[in-house]
């Protein structure tokens, strides 16, 4: 075992952590004056001050959040999105069209249909009402090329790595456009469909193994025997 | 029938009719991750009695009327499977597996944080696949399990056993004959963790000594069955890679 691995403990939901854990609502929560693990996790006692890593999460849209949302169902005014939460989100025709829309002469399911995805950013959402999403920012909009990676919420960080190590190391041996979405969907665009699966395999391995020491490494050295097997350059 | 005077359940040297001490429970086994559509899932055995629970969640409730403004809606359905016992039990819900529905799910009302997921549901469904006494508290088990498999916040894990009297005797876990003929029958679930009993019911009459002993032998039994659903939780982690 590593130092690293040392330093490291899975938590179980109702374990007592170190005071020091910065409260993370609803993850670490304070039952009678002690920090309480509510989901299962992992302690990292390694750096300055301990801290909790839940390995699941639920996403819980804040404004602000870019997500990756597929078209749910059409409304006369507006798209319903799911967005890999408990809540559906509500994405109006008026913003996506960027003009005033009219739902005599225009039909919703020319611009986006059932089951397309789009990139959008929350603007809001106050727990009384469904979350409200927009495209009216840059490199939003509809996803017309690449694939979409779906994982747990929980796992987005990982993929995204300290400093982000993680993300760049997919980048540089793959080359290929990676955008993870806080709500555990990941948006690839690689330039053949052999890379393309290389890239799966690799995230799903990075969403298994999320817990693990020393992942970065592992994934790298399982890309380029996949790069080999499959004989990619 | 049988009656309490024709079955003797406690022999001379104070063991019961499989062998086990007074407070001694049936062999345990805890497994999760046992269906792949469900958000969490356990199978829990206590001896014979084998429990299978689902859980989904929080998500959209379908029926959008029964929409909690300030927290989660948490609905438990607890079931017995028509082949579970000796004879047929109907599928439909029967006044029993409605009560027991609602007490696990008071069981639990404490325990879940539903207070951070408004307006969504959390769907628990305990099936019973083969019933030997005491499958409200193997139910408690196995949905405990299954929730903090879901990744559902919660405070502490739960979970419940059963203490009986028979013959005079304080047991613990009692089966399906015991409870047949025993004179009384007291489950008990609790989250040990945090102090807390969740569940507590009695049939039959215990001396209010008797109910103080059984309380303390059910709560002593919940805590090792506790320590082995975090055997269980943490196994599923580690057979992937060291920590």
């Amino acid at each position: 075992m590593s130092e690293e691995a040392k330093t490291r403990k899975l938590v179980v939901p109702g374990e007592r952590l170190p005071d020091e854990v910065e409260l993370k609502e609803p993850y670490v929560v304070e039952v009678e004056g002690a920090r309480v693990a509510t989901v299962m996790g992992v302690l990292d006692l390694h750096g300055e001050k301990p801290s909790f890593i839940p390995l699941q999460t639920v996403y819980v849209p804040k404004p602000g959040d870019v997500v990756i949302g597929m078209i749910q169902s059409i409304g006369v005014m507006n798209w319903q999105v799911d967005i890999n939460s408990p809540y559906v989100a509500v994405l109006n025709a008026q913003d996506f069209l960027g003009r005033p829309y009219n739902p005599l002469t225009d039909d919703l399911s020319q611009y986006l249909n059932i089951g397309d995805y789009v990139k959008a950013k929350v603007v809001a959402f106050d727990r009384s009402r469904s979350p409200i999403l927009t495209v009216q920012d840059k490199g939003l909009g509809k996803i017309t090329e690449g694939k979409i990676v779906e994982i747990q919420a929980a796992k987005i960080p990982r993929v995204i790595g300290k400093k982000r190590s993680m993300i760049t190391m997919l980048q540089e041996e793959l080359g290929c456009d990676i955008f993870a979405a806080v709500n555990g969907r990941i948006h690839i665009k690689c330039a053949d469909s052999e890379r393309e699966s290389i890239l799966v395999l690799a995230i799903k391995m990075i969403e298994r193994e999320a817990h693990t020491v020393g992942l970065t490494a592992r994934v790298q050295e399982y890309i380029q025997e996949l790069k080999k097997v499959k004989g990619v350059e | 029938m049988a009656k309490a005077t024709d079955v003797k359940l406690i022999d001379e040297f104070g063991r019961r009719h499989d062998g086990r001490l007074p407070e001694e429970m049936r062999p345990v086994s805890m497994r999760i991750n046992v269906l792949d559509n469900a958000d969490g899932s356990a199978l829990v055995e206590f001896g014979r009695t084998r429990v299978l629970a689902a859980v989904y969640g929080p998500r959209e409730p379908v029926q959008r009327f029964m929409i909690l403004p300030d927290r989660a809606l948490l609905r438990v359905r607890y079931h017995m499977a028509p082949f579970s016992t000796a004879e047929r039990k109907s599928p439909a819900p029967s006044r029993r597996e409605i009560e027991l529905s609602k007490v696990i799910r008071e069981a639990f009302e404490d325990i879940i944080l539903v207070k951070y997921f408004p307006r969504t549901a959390i769907d628990i469904f305990i099936e019973v696949l083969q019933a030997d006494g005491g499958t409200r508290t193997a139910a408690v088990t196995a949905a405990s399990l299954a929730l903090a498999n879901a990744g559902i916040p919660m405070k502490a894990l739960v979970a419940g056993i059963a203490v009986g009297k028979i013959e005079g005797v304080l047991v613990l876990d009692v089966d399906e004959v015991e409870d047949g003929v025993g004179e009384a029958d007291m489950p008990v679930a609790a989250a040990p963790d945090i102090g807390k009993i969740t569940l507590f019911q009695l049939n039959g009459v215990l001396t209010r000594e008797e109910v103080e002993k059984g309380l303390d032998m059910a709560l002593e039994a919940i805590k090792k069955l506790v320590e082995l659903e975090k055997q269980t939780l943490v196994e599923e982690y580690v057979t992937t890679e060291e920590v």
